[in-house]
């Protein structure tokens, strides 16, 4: 789950970052009162996409007069596929220098490591493809935590390297207390005055992890669904919506993504990823009724292997669904694994079909059906 | 990573549903299961297999073990990895997946400091085809799995399975089936996993099914140009749109990172054969049945 910059920086002053003085506001009259109490302000599009600058999201505002302008441009405004619908009034930060740094999963290390760069401003992938030398990598213990006298050695030779180590220590302190997946503040100012602020923040926190933090999970962006996605999302399913018009059901996700790659390869388009493996898999009535939603779909395949998953199970749903439904478009089956015989069995009697014994057949008679 | 007749395998989370169902399957298939783990049901015996509180009890009462199989939900999962980590597992198989992330580091920290190998999380498991199997694949699958001379690594329990199908109906058997799990941050990698069939005297020719995201499948570049034998590879994913999981955590790409591009030039660079259905593996596996 992502989290807007507003929501993240919330956070970050709860953990003692210094983070300039701001305001949320939803509309013009908000954001004009705000920047008279603040004086010289950024006016920021909150929207979770890092390309907000670039889109114009992001304005310079002196007066509440320009402040009102700036929202009126910014607010309704689309930016990654996102409608902008609040804005942070952020006090103007007089900037020296701009750094970045962050906290993430290494997943090469499978432990957590610490960043730390004086090229900030860019993403970490350009800073690594243009100042390379310049950035600063700490691998943590998880199990100890970050130990800041390894973060203060590394830094060695950096400018107000107390300063950054302290910064560092409680942005990883932050990271381990959200369940982070990465925590990163791009770019961290060092102020004309002196002293730091986290000009910018990005924090997705894990998934798997929200059960354990209510508090955040009502904070955490919208994402971008369609209405079908939001659909799956309801009913504990995985779907994503496809360009294409050939119907995917399939259970586990790498049999899902190569059902979507032989129907490429045979010259069709997916209409959706859909997989209902693991213990979704009792949920092939819905899943297949969601597949069907789609106004696009003009032929379905539907390809088991079970191995955890039974396919009798499965087939029983899909049929199940497709006898209240009574779909008039081609539905062709692919059916391997546990529980084979007997789904087989179903498809023949129900359905009076045959499923094929090469998925690859199954899916080339889909997308052939779907021109 | 590859499991034996004669290993000794407890299950943690034996008592429940599933924990039971693949107990017996297990079972019957060979598999040298000697205890189970559950706190509140200790004592008893279930699928015939002495029940104790903890792994470490286990351990403690019947003698060394060497791997577990743990059927936990992920609150639980740490605290069950430390508890046959601590118990001297030698091979700990997770199959639970949605474990929160920082969990799977300090799990994986503290197999390292154990010296214990993880597979997984979110693994089906391992079979060695004739012999045993830990997890949940369909090993008594007479047309999914059958003894022969072909490694195989997956990081998808369900288009694993249907890969060894592919290949049993082209005339072919396994060695050995390597489950790595669909999680980001494995505890098995395909490095690992590619070095143990390449040492496995069994294994004549290996059988790569990877997925987009992550860099696993580029990393293991350099380890395949040092090999003898003969790697195959399915990359699932050439048709997923980039910045969406598909499925499992692991599956995104980002950038250019985890593409399907960048993966099959990096294996293609070292002579793989990267094919474009599954049951082309086969058809492209240059050893004799």
């Amino acid at each position: 789950m992502d989290f807007e910059e507003a929501e993240a920086k919330e956070l970050l002053r709860q953990a003692g970052i210094p983070v300039p003085p701001g305001e949320l506001c939803r509309d013009a009259d908000a954001a004009a009162a705000a920047v008279g109490r603040l004086g010289r302000s950024a006016v920021k599009a909150q929207v979770p996409s890092g390309k907000r600058g670039k889109a114009g999201g992001i304005r310079l505002v002196d007066d509440p007069a320009q402040a009102r302008a700036a929202a009126n441009a910014i607010l309704g405004m689309e930016i990654a596929g996102y409608r902008v619908e609040r804005l942070l009034v952020e006090k103007f930060a007089a900037i020296a220098q701009e750094l970045y740094a962050a906290v993430l999963n290494d997943v090469e290390s499978r432990a957590p490591v610490v960043l730390f760069s004086t090229a900030g401003g860019m993403d970490i992938e350009e800073i690594a493809a243009e100042r390379p030398q310049s950035i600063v990598r700490v691998p943590v213990d998880v199990m100890r935590g970050v130990d800041r006298s390894r973060v203060r050695s590394a830094l060695q030779g950096a400018e107000d390297a107390d300063a950054v180590a302290d910064f560092l220590v409680r942005l990883y302190g932050l990271y381990v207390q959200t369940d982070a997946e990465l925590l990163e503040v791009n770019p961290l100012v060092r102020l004309q005055g002196g002293g730091l602020a986290a000009l910018d923040c990005k924090l997705t926190v894990d998934d798997a992890a929200l059960y354990r933090h209510p508090e955040l999970a009502w904070r955490g962006a919208r994402e971008k669904l369609t209405e079908l996605e939001r659909r799956g999302r309801e009913l504990g399913l995985k779907y994503i919506a496809l360009p294409g018009n050939v119907g995917v059901l399939a259970n586990g996700a790498g049999l899902t993504m190569t059902t979507m790659d032989v129907i490429e390869h045979c010259g069709g388009a997916p209409a959706n990823f859909l997989e209902i493996g693991g213990e979704a898999y009792t949920k092939a009535t819905a899943a297949l009724e969601l597949v069907l939603a789609n106004p696009r779909v003009k032929s379905v395949i539907v390809n088991f292997c079970g191995a955890f998953a039974r396919t009798d199970v499965m087939a029983g749903g899909v049929i199940e669904a497709w006898e209240t439904l009574r779909p008039s478009l081609p539905v062709f089956f692919s059916v391997h694994g546990t529980g084979e015989e007997a789904a087989v069995e179903l498809i023949r009697q129900r359905l009076k079909l045959e499923p094929f014994d090469r998925m690859e057949d199954a899916v080339r008679a889909a997308v052939e059906a779907a021109r | 990573m590859i499991v034996r007749g004669n290993d000794r395998v407890v299950v943690q989370g034996m008592t429940g549903r599933q924990g039971s169902f693949w107990t017996e399957k297990m079972l019957a298939y060979g598999t040298r299961i000697v205890g189970g783990v559950n706190p509140k049901r200790a004592g008893d015996t279930h699928c015939g297999v002495p029940v104790f509180a903890t792994a470490r009890d286990a351990a403690r009462e019947i003698g060394g073990i060497e791997a577990s199989v743990m059927f936990i939900p992920p609150p639980a999962a740490l605290g069950a990895a430390e508890d046959a980590i601590a118990a001297g597992v030698r091979l700990l198989v997770v199959l639970t997946e949605h474990i929160p992330s920082h969990d799977v580091m300090r799990m994986h920290a503290l197999a390292a400091g154990a010296g214990c190998r993880i597979v997984g999380p979110n693994t089906a498991g391992l079979v060695t085809p004739g012999e045993a199997f830990a997890g949940i694949m369909p090993a008594f699958n007479r047309r999914v799995f059958r003894p022969g001379n072909i490694g195989v690594i997956s990081r998808s329990g369900s288009l694993g399975t249907l890969v060894c199908l592919n290949l049993v109906d082209a005339g072919y058997g396994q060695s050995a089936f390597i489950g790595i799990g669909g999680d980001p941050i494995l505890g098995t990698s395909v490095t690992d996993a590619l070095r143990a069939l390449d040492a496995d005297e069994r294994t004549a020719g290996i059988a790569l099914v990877g997925e987009i995201g992550g860099t696993m499948e580029e990393a293991a570049a350099d380890t395949i140009a040092r090999m003898r034998k003969p790697v195959v590879a399915f990359i699932a994913g050439r048709a997923s749109p980039p910045g969406k999981k598909m499925g499992h955590a692991g599956a995104i790409v980002m950038g250019s990172r985890g593409s399907y591009a960048a993966k099959r030039r990096a294996l293609e660079g070292v002579g793989v054969r990267v094919v474009d259905t599954p049951a082309a593996v086969a058809d492209a596996m240059p050893v004799r049945r």
